[in-house]
């Protein structure tokens, strides 16, 4: 995979980015920088040690990594994960409470500890404390469940002051949506395995309403949910495909079970990315309670089950 | 009547799926097939997910049915935690019928 990383790459631009993804050899990394500051969503770099993770360090190559930036890449533990330790960077100069560093998690307990011991890195008060822990929780839970690799999920998160937002991406390099989805579900194509990892209800575990005992096929659904009422963008990357949930243009509040009716851009043939990435920005400044989401979701989730059972045929009887 | 304190077993935000199986499997399901009744007590719970809630007590309306809440009681709820327990209530039901 080369990558090649601009000057800057947010949400809202991050289309740009990821079609000068080259994935033609996947046994290799490169990345390129230009010379200039360098600043990017912390999807990014989840992405970044994802793919490093299955790569031999021998084949991962910094070219022209010159950039002024390098401080904050280091801070953020990306040379960790790229096995390219740096030895001319200066030391941290950024107050702590910014960022919670790369991360990699690969089981329960792990993201248990990793959610108790780096959300309160991020300086919050109590309720967005709960609500990017809640975040991390569910994101982190579907890569551990579904995403059938050992490397696990790959997590980083920073601060933003002048948006006064949290910034936060996960990526794996597992089975992707739509080989989970395919499990128990139709499944079209990468964007169409998109729209059904949003839709409450759906899970690759069972084609059961209701879910399973441990999935409810939820969990997507509620971040979108969380993001579509605080006006946040959020995107999710798998296969060729991507979907960018974009923030909510009608005042009044109202959830979509499915998420193509939400205001959102949607794009495919995009170089193809195995696995999941996620990424979100939460707004800290959003006023909107979190019980008041959830009545929403609560009316929202139970409406998109009932109708989908009255639409379901039932097998017949044979008459003869 | 089995009273169980949830601080006992999971972090004040509660979201470990994988524990709340464990007491499902290994107390809620044996305690309710004894014909008892349970209260969860989250003093001490300031948070919980969905996933989290679903994993404690799905599997409870799927062998109980929605009789289940006739014999489970929830103490000690923040409004946060309410909001997501009644969520996965009526999902649950939904799903049911």
């Amino acid at each position: 995979m080369r990558i090649e990383l601009p000057p800057s790459v947010w949400l809202g631009t991050i289309e740009t980015f990821l079609k000068r993804l080259d994935p033609s050899d996947l046994e290799k990394l490169e990345i390129e920088t230009g010379d200039s500051w360098v600043t990017v969503h912390p999807m990014i770099l989840a992405m970044i040690a994802a793919l490093a993770s299955g790569i031999d360090r021998k084949n991962i190559d910094l070219k022209n990594f010159k950039t002024i930036s390098k401080d904050s890449f280091e801070r953020m533990n990306l040379f960790k994960f790229l096995g390219t330790k740096t030895v001319d960077s200066k030391t941290d100069s950024e107050p702590a409470g910014k960022y919670i560093p790369i991360t990699q998690i690969r089981d329960s307990d792990g993201l248990s500890n990793f959610i108790k011991d780096m959300v309160p890195l991020l300086h919050l008060d109590q309720d967005k404390s709960e609500l990017i822990s809640y975040v991390m929780s569910e994101l982190g839970r579907n890569v551990l469940e579904h995403a059938k690799t050992p490397a696990g999920a790959f997590f980083a998160a920073e601060y933003s002051k002048d948006q006064n937002t949290i910034r936060i991406g996960i990526a794996d390099c597992g089975i992707g949506l739509r080989a989970s989805l395919q499990q128990s579900h139709h499944v079209n194509d990468d964007i169409d395995a998109i729209r059904l990892a949003l839709t409450p209800g759906i899970t690759g575990a069972t084609s059961r309403e209701g879910g399973t005992e441990q999935n409810a096929g939820a969990g997507l659904f509620f971040i979108k949910s969380i993001s579509s009422a605080n006006k946040n963008f959020m995107v999710i990357y798998s296969g060729d495909s991507l979907y960018k949930l974009l923030k909510r243009k009608d005042p009044a509040l109202m959830l979509h079970a499915n998420p193509f009716d939400d205001n959102h851009t949607k794009e495919s043939g995009l170089p193809y990315w195995q696995g999941t990435v996620v990424g979100i920005d939460i707004t800290l400044d959003s006023s909107i309670e979190f019980t008041a989401v959830m009545e929403l979701i609560r009316a929202a989730y139970a409406d998109a089950i009932r109708e989908r059972k009255r639409l379901r045929k039932y097998k017949q009887p044979k008459f003869i | 009547m089995k009273e169980i304190k949830l601080i006992e077993y999971f972090d004040p935000f509660a979201e470990n799926k994988e524990r709340a199986r464990k007491l499902r499997v290994e107390v809620l399901m044996p305690t309710l097939e004894k014909g008892e009744e349970i209260i969860l007590d989250f003093d001490g719970i300031v948070g919980v997910t969905q996933s989290f809630i679903h994993a404690l007590i799905s599997d409870l309306f799927r062998k109980f049915g929605a009789g289940v809440l006739d014999r489970v009681s929830f103490k000690n709820c923040n409004d946060k935690v309410k909001s997501v327990i009644a969520t996965v209530s009526d999902y649950m039901q939904a799903a049911e019928w």
